[in-house]
C-alpha cells in the first residue's frame, strides 16, 4: 500500500527534466513582480516587491543556480510590471546580486539569521534606491519615509518566502 | 551551516573564463540600466513603449479580477449601514427634508444660469467626456502613484487627457499604450493640480503626498488661508483641467502647507471618465466671449491654446 501522504521522491533512474530545473525559480520570480496585476488601486506603497523577495529567497537558498547577470532579465521585467522607471530594478538587483556574492565569500559561518540579515540589507538597497531612482525621474519629492512601512513588512516576509521556496525547491528537484 | 562552497573555479581555464564573463555582462548591463535611469529623467515616458507587451497581456486578467473584487470591496459598506440603521434612517430622513429646500433653490439657479448665458450669446455644450473606463491595476509596490486603465490609443485616450470620476478628479494619463493606459493619480508626489477654494476663489496648488493625502499651498504669500473643512475644486489655469472639478477636501493645517484628502477615491469609484484636455475643449472662434464666462479659467486656458 503506498502512503499517499509520505513526501515526493524520484523514482529510481528517474531525474527532473531541464526545464523544471532551470524554469522554475525563473517563473516564480516573474509571478512574484506579476502581482502588481492584482485589481487593487494603492493609494501609497503597501505592496511587498514580491519579485524582489523571491529572487532572494532563490539566491540565499541555492547560491549555485545562477550567474549574477541574471538580474538583469528579470530586473527588466519587474520594471515592466511595477510603476518604476525601465531600468531600476535591472540596475538594483544587479548590483544587489554582485554585494551578495561578495559578502558570501567573506563570510565563514553562516546560517539562516545571517540569510535574513542579507536579505534585510537587500531589501533596504533596492527599496532605497527605488525611491531614489523615482525621484531623479520626475516624481517630485518623494520621501524615504514613505516606503519605510513596507520596507519592515517586506523584511518581515522574508522567512515566509524562504519557506513557500523551499517547498517549490523540493518539487523541483523531484521528479 | 558552514559557508556554500566556494565559486572560484580553481584551475580550470574555461570556468574561470566563464566566470568571469558573467560578471562582465551584468556589470555591463547594470550600467545599461542606470543610463536607461539617466535617459528617463530627461524624458519619462521615452521608454515606456516597452511596457506595451506586458500591460496588454495582463489586461484581461486584471479585468477578469476587477469584476470578480467589485463587490467584495464594498461589503464593509454594506455591513456598516446595518449598524445603527434606525437612528441613521432618522438623521438622513432629516437630511433630506432640508436638502429638499436646496434641491428647489438650486434649480431656480439652474435656470437663472441658462438665461443669463443665452443673454451672453454663449453656447456651453459639455464636449469635454471621452469615454468612461474602469481602473484595474495599480503600481502597488512602486513608490510612484499609478493606476492603469482599461482604455488606451485604439479608444482615443492620449497622454495628458484628465480622468475623473463622478466625485471629483482621479488623476491625468500619463502614457498609453493601445489598449491600456497608465493613470497618473492625484496623489502622486509629481502630480501638481491648480486649484481654489470652493466658495472664494483662493488659489492654491495641490501637491500629491504619495501616501494618499494631498498638501496644499496658498500662491498668495503670508497666513494659511485654508482651515479644516475647506473644498477644493480645479481652477482650469494650466489648461489640461477644466475648472469646477472637485478635488479634495482640507483636514488640517500646519504652518504654510494645508494637507488635503481627495474626493474621489480610486479604490472606491466604480468607472472613471477620461476627458479631453481643457485647452482643446475650449478653442473657441471668439476669444471675448470665452473670456467673459469665467475670467480666472478660461482666460488662462484659451492663453495657453496656440
Amino acid at each position: 500500500m503506498i502512503d499517499r501522504n509520505l513526501p515526493p521522491v524520484p523514482r529510481l533512474g528517474r531525474h527532473p527534466s531541464r526545464w523544471r530545473l532551470a524554469g522554475t525559480p525563473v517563473i516564480t520570480v516573474m509571478l512574484g513582480s506579476t502581482l502588481t496585476m492584482l485589481p487593487v488601486i494603492a493609494q501609497s506603497p503597501v505592496m511587498p516587491p514580491f519579485g524582489l523577495l523571491i529572487l532572494l529567497a532563490w539566491r540565499l537558498l541555492r547560491p549555485e543556480l545562477w550567474r549574477v547577470w541574471i538580474g538583469l532579465p528579470l530586473g527588466l521585467f519587474d520594471d515592466m510590471m511595477s510603476g518604476q522607471p525601465i531600468g531600476s530594478a535591472m540596475f538594483l538587483w544587479t548590483m544587489m546580486l554582485i554585494g551578495i556574492d561578495a559578502i558570501e565569500h567573506r563570510l565563514v559561518w553562516r546560517s539562516y539569521r545571517q540569510d535574513w540579515l542579507i536579505a534585510t540589507m537587500a531589501i533596504i538597497f533596492c527599496l532605497a534606491g527605488g525611491v531614489f531612482f523615482a525621484r531623479i525621474t520626475g516624481g517630485g519629492s518623494v520621501k524615504l519615509l514613505l516606503v519605510a512601512p513596507q520596507m519592515l513588512w517586506t523584511i518581515l516576509l522574508f522567512p515566509f518566502v524562504v519557506r513557500q521556496c523551499a517547498r517549490i525547491d523540493r518539487w523541483r528537484v523531484m521528479a | 551551516m558552514a559557508r556554500p562552497p566556494s565559486r572560484r573555479p580553481g584551475h580550470n581555464r574555461k570556468a574561470q573564463y566563464s566566470l568571469f564573463a558573467s560578471y562582465v555582462v551584468a556589470m555591463a548591463g547594470a550600467a545599461i540600466g542606470l543610463l536607461l535611469v539617466v535617459v528617463a529623467m530627461f524624458d519619462p515616458t521615452g521608454f515606456a513603449a516597452i511596457r506595451t507587451g506586458t500591460a496588454e497581456l495582463t489586461r484581461p486578467l486584471s479585468t477578469g479580477m476587477k469584476r470578480m473584487v467589485g463587490g467584495v470591496s464594498s461589503i464593509d459598506e454594506v455591513l456598516a449601514a446595518y449598524w445603527q440603521a434606525g437612528s441613521q434612517n432618522v438623521g438622513l430622513r432629516r437630511q433630506v427634508e432640508a436638502d429638499r429646500n436646496r434641491i428647489i433653490e438650486a434649480k431656480g439657479i439652474a435656470q437663472e444660469n441658462a438665461r443669463l448665458k443665452k443673454l451672453l450669446k454663449l453656447v456651453d455644450e459639455d464636449s469635454s467626456a471621452l469615454l468612461s473606463a474602469r481602473l484595474i491595476s495599480s503600481s502597488a509596490s512602486s513608490a510612484r502613484r499609478f493606476a492603469r486603465l482599461n482604455a488606451g490609443n485604439w479608444q482615443g485616450v492620449r497622454p495628458g487627457m484628465p480622468v475623473r470620476a463622478a466625485e471629483g478628479l482621479i488623476g491625468r494619463v500619463h502614457t498609453t499604450t493601445p489598449n491600456t493606459a497608465e493613470v497618473l493619480l492625484l496623489t502622486d508626489t509629481s502630480n501638481i493640480v491648480p486649484v481654489r477654494r470652493a466658495n472664494d476663489n483662493v488659489p492654491a496648488i495641490s501637491t500629491g503626498g504619495g501616501d494618499g493625502s494631498l498638501e496644499i499651498r496658498a500662491l498668495a504669500a503670508g497666513r494659511n488661508p485654508f482651515k479644516p473643512g475647506d473644498l477644493l475644486v480645479t481652477s482650469g489655469i494650466g489648461g489640461i483641467y477644466q475648472p469646477n472639478i472637485p478635488v479634495a477636501v482640507v483636514v488640517r493645517t500646519q504652518g504654510e502647507i494645508a494637507y488635503g484628502v481627495p474626493l474621489a477615491n480610486p479604490t472606491k469609484v466604480d468607472a472613471v471618465v477620461v476627458e479631453r484636455a481643457f485647452e482643446q475643449v475650449v478653442t473657441r472662434p471668439d476669444p471675448g466671449a470665452a473670456t467673459n464666462s469665467d475670467p480666472n479659467g478660461l482666460a488662462a486656458g484659451n492663453a495657453a491654446t496656440p
